[in-house]
């Protein structure tokens, strides 16, 4: 009856948990065992998540029982394309991130290893699990680590950064706590599926206090995701952090927004009756506001990984305005996006540490405040040296993080021809192709957001590009070992990979995208019978 | 009973809101601990206020819904104690470490210049 295969879905869960137990085991002291176990885990997570991709893309969802309960009584998972391919993107980033740590950062504090993959353990329970307390429980176990990590170095500014993230996803957690309670006041399940079946048919009286009860949940995802007024907590935190730290926690405001995703299309789809739709405007809304304000943050940004961090609000905006079209096409081009937007966002993360390596801190203030001034150029260009050192050959080591730079400009900035140009039209394209008829208001407004958030982002990158790689004195190259080059080259190649298999890529994010607009398929899967949900 | 409950609730989250907005470190983690207090206080009474009703049924009993309470907020309350617990003592931690490394307990890290 059950095959090994089975079990493939509880697996990307269990792998972190039992290799962060046997790090805290090993202790501190033994860094080669410490970095092979992590190695292993990691390494072993990107297999079964590709092996899952495989196994997902198929009609259906698929189910684990844990402790093999009946449904409506226990736990399930549930493993669907959209789960796939987040725990997807959550494994290679932690690959690339992990390997990372290993030329330095691993050794910069205590117990980084085992916060790693508890990381790792919340991030894909949280997209794998199809209940909605056992979604907090794996969301505190994710922000638990990421307190840890985000942390991770000390130092004053982390500390000073680290607070103000802990008190606001406390404060968040709360939220989500109220959330869920008034939700099973109202619904007496928390199984999303089961759930879903059941809100088209609560009584009138009782239907705005769901609403407000989900609405509560809506506002802790969104913290998550730093929607706009929500999200100031963000770019502060993410460029305090070390730089493996900042790429895994890249991902974590993905996780808000694939919680929005999930249970808003899954409870306020078509099927939903009185509800249906609820909360559509708030979402664009808030989008287009989350993409006007990460659009002024990346240009104010003075230095690389506060522009980093602004980057993630401008891509959190842009997805959340994607979802609130309600179109599944839209969404398809949304989740293309999004898989585009963590792997460029997470190496620009790690490349940013690189480039900075061995540049004077304060040197980009000085350099923004110049051009805004104007002031202290004509010494500089006056100097005879400057003129001589036209004809210098650039380090083989600043040339090829040049590169990546420039690869990494064109995803997040969406210019073509890389994955970030096809995501982006991906998404515009279905909103100017109503059936018959003129495009809507609203898909000018958003065609104008992405495309000027777009503006703001090669404008910012270019010039703080320029700061780092043309002006800064050939005399000190920077040292860049082989480990840390490695993980950027690899998110990079793949977001090419993106590209170049971008009609599979699209159709499969379309696929994902379709069914969750159409949640009768994952109830008929969740719940094992044909009742509920149209 | 409703009465009071919802009062305790409504006090402990109006407390916890106005700490959490201090200025102070130490006062926002009271702040937190009150409105999780709060918190937890909901949770417990979305399934219901029962006086001396069981959550789970003996060996061999057979019992009607109207003799018992519902036991699933009893479990989500216990997992949002033992989580908020866990968390808030973390938060301490981190407080302690600002206070050492900033010198002053304000939230920002410093002083608000006058």
């Amino acid at each position: 009856m059950t095959v090994w295969t089975d079990h493939l879905v509880i697996a990307p869960i269990v792998v972190p948990m039992l290799a962060g137990a046997a790090t805290v085991v090993a202790g501190n002291g033994r860094r080669r065992l410490l970095a092979g176990l992590g190695l292993a885990s990691t390494v072993l997570l990107v297999l079964l998540s590709a092996m899952l991709l495989v196994t997902a893309d198929a009609p259906g969802v698929r189910i684990y029982r844990l402790g093999d309960w009946p449904v409506s009584f226990g736990i399930v998972l549930v493993l669907d394309r959209l789960s796939a391919m987040m725990v997807a993107l959550a494994s290679v980033l932690g690959l690339a991130a992990f390997v990372f740590s290993l030329a330095r950062w691993h050794r910069a504090g205590t117990h980084f290893h085992p916060l790693f993959q508890f990381q790792l353990m919340g991030l894909n329970g949280a997209f794998l699990t199809g209940d909605l307390f056992n979604l907090f429980v794996f969301f505190e176990v994710m922000l638990a680590a990421s307190y840890g990590m985000a942390l991770h170095g000390s130092g004053t500014a982390r500390v000073r950064a680290g607070l103000h993230y802990i008190v606001i996803n406390l404060l968040a957690s709360l939220l989500f706590l109220i959330g869920v309670s008034v939700v099973y006041g109202i619904a007496g399940t928390l199984n999303m599926a089961d759930l879903a079946g059941r809100v088209p048919d609560v009584a009138p009286e009782d239907r705005a206090l769901l609403e407000a009860g989900l609405a509560v949940l809506g506002i802790a995802f969104l913290i998550k995701a730093a929607m706009w007024p929500l999200g100031f907590w963000l770019p502060g935190t993410y460029a305090a952090a070390s730089a493996p730290a900042a790429a895994i926690l890249s991902i974590l405001s993905k996780v808000g927004i694939y919680a929005v995703l999930r249970i808003w299309l899954l409870l306020f789809g078509d099927g939903a009756g009185a509800s249906a739709a609820f909360g559509a405007t708030a979402l664009t809304a808030g989008g287009l506001l989350t993409v006007a304000f990460g659009s002024v943050a990346v240009l104010a940004s003075q230095n690389l990984t506060r522009l980093a961090g602004a980057s993630v609000l401008v891509s959190s905006g842009t997805l959340l305005t994607a979802i609130g079209m309600g179109q599944a096409a839209v969404t398809g081009g949304a989740l293309l996006y999004l898989a585009g937007s963590v792997l460029a966002i997470g190496a620009l993360f790690l490349l940013v540490e690189l480039v900075e390596r061995g540049r004077d801190i304060g040197a980009d203030v000085l350099a923004v405040t110049r051009e805004a001034f104007g002031t202290g150029e004509h010494e500089e260009d006056g100097e005879p040296g400057e003129r001589d050192a036209i004809g210098v050959p650039i380090p083989a080591t600043v040339a090829t993080l040049g590169v990546s730079f420039l690869a990494c400009a064109l995803l997040i900035a969406g210019l073509p021809p890389l994955s970030g140009f096809l995501a982006k039209f991906a998404i515009l394209s279905p909103l100017f192709a109503p059936s018959g008829g003129a495009p809507p208001p609203i898909a000018w407004m958003v065609a104008a957001a992405l495309i000027l958030s777009g503006l703001a982002t090669v404008v910012a990158m270019a010039r703080a590009g320029m700061d780092a790689f043309w002006a800064s004195p050939a005399g000190t190259p920077q040292r860049v070992s082989i480990v840390e080059f490695l993980p950027v080259a690899l998110l990079l190649a793949l977001c090419v990979a993106l590209t170049v298999g971008a009609g599979p890529a699209l159709d499969y994010a379309t696929a994902a995208a379709e069914a969750l607009h159409t949640p009768a398929n994952y109830l008929r899967g969740v719940l094992g019978t044909p009742e509920g949900g149209q | 009973m409703e009465l009071v409950v919802s009062l305790a609730i409504g006090v402990l989250a109006g407390s916890g809101v106005w700490l959490l907005l201090r200025p102070r470190t130490f006062q926002v983690t009271i702040g937190l601990a009150l409105l999780s207090y709060a918190v937890n206080l909901f949770i417990f009474s979305t399934g219901g206020l029962r006086i001396g009703a069981d959550a789970i049924l003996g060996q061999g009993e057979v019992g009607t819904l109207a003799a018992f309470t519902d036991p699933v907020p009893q479990a989500l309350v216990l997992t949002a104690i033992v989580i908020g617990f866990a968390t808030t003592a973390l938060l301490l931690v981190v407080l302690l470490a600002a206070r050492g490394l900033t010198g002053t307990d304000h939230v920002d890290g410093r002083e608000r210049e006058r």
